[in-house]
């Protein structure tokens, strides 16, 4: 549909938005899973009141929008097993790569980080394998 | 003050995330799978998204930011066991799932039951890097 990628456009610019806004006033690099992740291993105690103020905003904000579009839909799969791995996975391999999608992909590229762009690379490339293994070859997802 | 901006990044980020499409996994799921029916929107949202970014980066130089001392230092020019290590394990439960952690979050109001036993299985995966990437700092490096 010709709608998606022009939604995909401005929601992507709201996204760069944000992380300009937290680089240039607060001095720090949008990332979801360092901003979530600092609170789960104490890394990020001295902050957590920005940490918790951040996660308030982009949990409720899109809990208001949803309720006011007359709901969204995440179709999530509905196999448990699937859901617990991939959850283990996300958590592990963000925090040990110190970035996600927010963090390596839209701050880091951006500023042409190589780091960046080779954290990119591989979990689009690892992402990739996965749905080509576990949807077309063995039917799982 | 600083809780406040970041307040409001938290919630331009959540609206981004949402009618960008990026909390329906699956977008996502299509965007990874190139040997099926082919989303694009993902690079759209990863475009629009890095162009407003670009400008930032070239903002800072010889500034500072508003409400702190100093802007992040330049990215660390080595790679590292972990970064390759970390980055394919999380692409792996990208796939799965659909879900980053971002989303994961945004989503958390309407995605039901599996939204929030994703979540929690994330941050007990968060609580298990530092284990792994002391394992990982305790081999020798390759690259």
């Amino acid at each position: 549909m010709p709608i998606d990628w022009i939604m995909g456009l401005a929601g992507g610019g709201l996204i760069g938005t944000a992380a300009a806004i937290y680089l240039l006033v607060n001095g720090q690099i949008m990332g979801a899973s360092g901003i979530v992740g600092g609170l789960v291993d104490g890394s990020g105690r001295h902050d957590w009141a920005e940490r918790a103020a951040l996660i308030a905003g982009l949990v409720l904000v899109p809990a208001v929008a949803a309720f006011a579009m007359g709901g969204a839909q995440t179709h999530l799969t509905s196999n448990w097993a699937v859901i617990i791995i991939a959850g283990l996975l996300v958590g592990v391999g963000t925090r040990v790569a110190n970035g996600c999608t927010s963090g390596h992909g839209v701050c880091g590229i951006s500023r042409l980080s190589l780091r960046g762009i080779v954290a990119t690379a591989f979990y689009i490339g690892a992402g990739g394998l996965t749905v080509v293994i576990f949807k077309h070859l063995l039917g799982v997802i | 003050m600083r809780a406040a901006v970041s307040l409001l990044v938290g919630a331009l980020f959540g609206l981004g995330l949402l009618i960008s499409g990026m909390t329906d996994t699956t977008k996502v799921q299509g965007w990874l799978d190139i040997f099926g029916d082919w989303d694009p929107t993902l690079a759209f949202v990863m475009g629009g998204a890095i162009v407003p970014m670009a400008i930032a980066w070239r903002v800072t130089h010889g500034r500072k930011p508003v409400l702190a001392a100093s802007f992040p230092p330049p990215p660390e020019p080595r790679l590292g066991r972990k970064l390759v290590v970390g980055s394919t394990l999380f692409g792996m439960g990208w796939g799965l799932s659909g879900l980053c952690p971002g989303p994961a979050m945004a989503s958390l109001s309407f995605g039901g039951t599996g939204g929030w036993l994703f979540l929690l299985a994330m941050l007990i995966g968060m609580g298990l890097a530092p284990g792994l990437r002391n394992r990982l700092d305790a081999s020798p490096q390759p690259v």
